[in-house]
């Protein structure tokens, strides 16, 4: 599954002499990626590195089918598209994570290796992204918990010393931020809405909020590479609360989900949810090894 | 329910292309408020990078010409070639005009 085509044939259109009337839609797409060095950058350990671009990738992937999840089963056509929009945002951010990860891991595992041939034990996401999508408010208080963290997040790993993860971050950015206001249009629409839109937007927040602390929870790999997640969650907290306060909701109190021996999402100790999301994901590409289409 | 979600109004949508001076009109949506529409605009008329800029209005708010006056509206500009500038030579190296 390679993109190179895909942008050689849409750039290639504007220089026809009709390829901007060839296309219903817009021409000159970029990779971002392209001329960015992919040599492992010194001093980092690259299996660090890779463990960490796994683990990113991850929350990713797993989030991104949780909302195409959604796709026909929204409540208007509108988000449905939205909700799609976004997962697919989130499955390009995870492609070229793994991709990042496969690289430097040394099993020189494509992308497609990663994503279907690991089990639930070898996926290192946190568990909040891997919970079943419930009702919409629960789909919007998650996206606007989790893209308000990895926002804060892309926005300093933009400058890593990794170019490769830098530049997966500087565009990440740009795309959290629409799904943060995406998520917080809604979160303010229901929050501040009827009786009975707030009470169901309230006990969306208190299902999902003591899954939002494994975000901020360092990781020994987090440690070693200097990205302690623990420095976001004063920021990401003061933010969301913000926004709670504006939709008339209150932040919950209840306490962060307990680890399992100190072990949780990102050592592959998950619920009991992430295994049929996976089996979902895994079950074409299994049945029909090395199928290409 | 159906007959709550029928009451979301209809927006027309208008993006402006990367290379174009104008904005046009792509389609419509139901949105529920200006800034819905505007979001729901984004995620359906503008993913494959159609365009830079957006526009959003709601229907009602056009006024629109009818089919029934076609006829005194439109036909009478169908003969009036010398509206158009073609009666004097242009010079080749000329271009857009």
């Amino acid at each position: 599954m390679t993109d190179d085509h895909v942008y050689l044939s849409l750039s290639d259109a504007a220089g026809e002499p009709d390829g901007e009337a060839r296309w219903a839609y817009g021409t000159g797409f970029a990779d971002p990626l392209l001329g960015v060095d992919a040599a492992p950058p010194s001093g980092i350990d690259p299996a660090d590195l890779a463990a960490y671009c796994l683990m990113l990738g991850d929350d990713a992937l797993v989030l991104s089918q949780r909302l195409i999840q959604w796709v026909t089963r929204a409540p208007e056509l509108e988000e449905e598209v939205a909700l799609a929009n976004l997962g697919l945002d989130l499955l390009g951010q995870a492609r070229r994570l793994l991709t990042r990860a496969g690289q430097l891991d040394g099993t020189g595992r494509n992308e497609d290796e990663l994503a279907y041939w690991r089990d639930e034990f070898d996926y290192r996401n946190v568990r909040l992204v891997e919970l079943e999508n419930g009702d919409f408010a629960q789909c919007v208080a998650r996206l606007l918990m989790f893209a308000t963290a990895r926002e804060e997040l892309y926005r300093r790993l933009a400058d890593h010393a990794d170019p490769v993860l830098a530049a997966v971050a500087a565009l990440g950015v740009k795309e959290l931020a629409y799904h943060r206001e995406y998520a917080q249009s809604w979160v303010l629409r229901l929050g501040d809405g009827t009786e009975h839109s707030r009470r169901r937007m309230q006990d969306a927040l208190d299902a999902l909020w003591p899954w939002l602390d494994e975000l901020f929870t360092p990781h020994e790999v987090e440690l070693r590479l200097g990205v302690d997640p623990l420095q976001l969650r004063e920021p990401v907290l003061d933010r969301l609360a913000g926004v709670l306060g504006v939709a008339t909701l209150s932040v919950p109190e209840a306490a962060p989900r307990a680890y399992v021996n100190g072990r949780a999402g990102r050592h592959g100790v998950h619920t009991e949810e992430l295994g049929p999301l996976l089996a979902e994901l895994q079950v074409v590409a299994r049945a029909h090894p090395g199928a290409t289409w | 329910m159906s007959g709550e979600r029928a009451s979301w109004p209809l927006y027309e949508v208008f993006v402006r292309p990367r290379r174009g001076l104008n904005h046009v009109h792509v389609g419509s949506l139901h949105a529920a408020d200006d800034r819905m529409a505007l979001l729901a605009a984004r995620d359906l008329y503008t993913r494959r990078n159609e365009g830079v800029s957006l526009w959003v209005v709601r229907s009602d708010a056009i006024t629109a010409s009818s089919p029934d006056e076609q006829d005194p509206f439109f036909a009478p500009s169908g003969d009036k070639v010398y509206r158009h500038p073609t009666f004097y030579p242009i010079p080749e190296d000329v271009p857009h005009i």
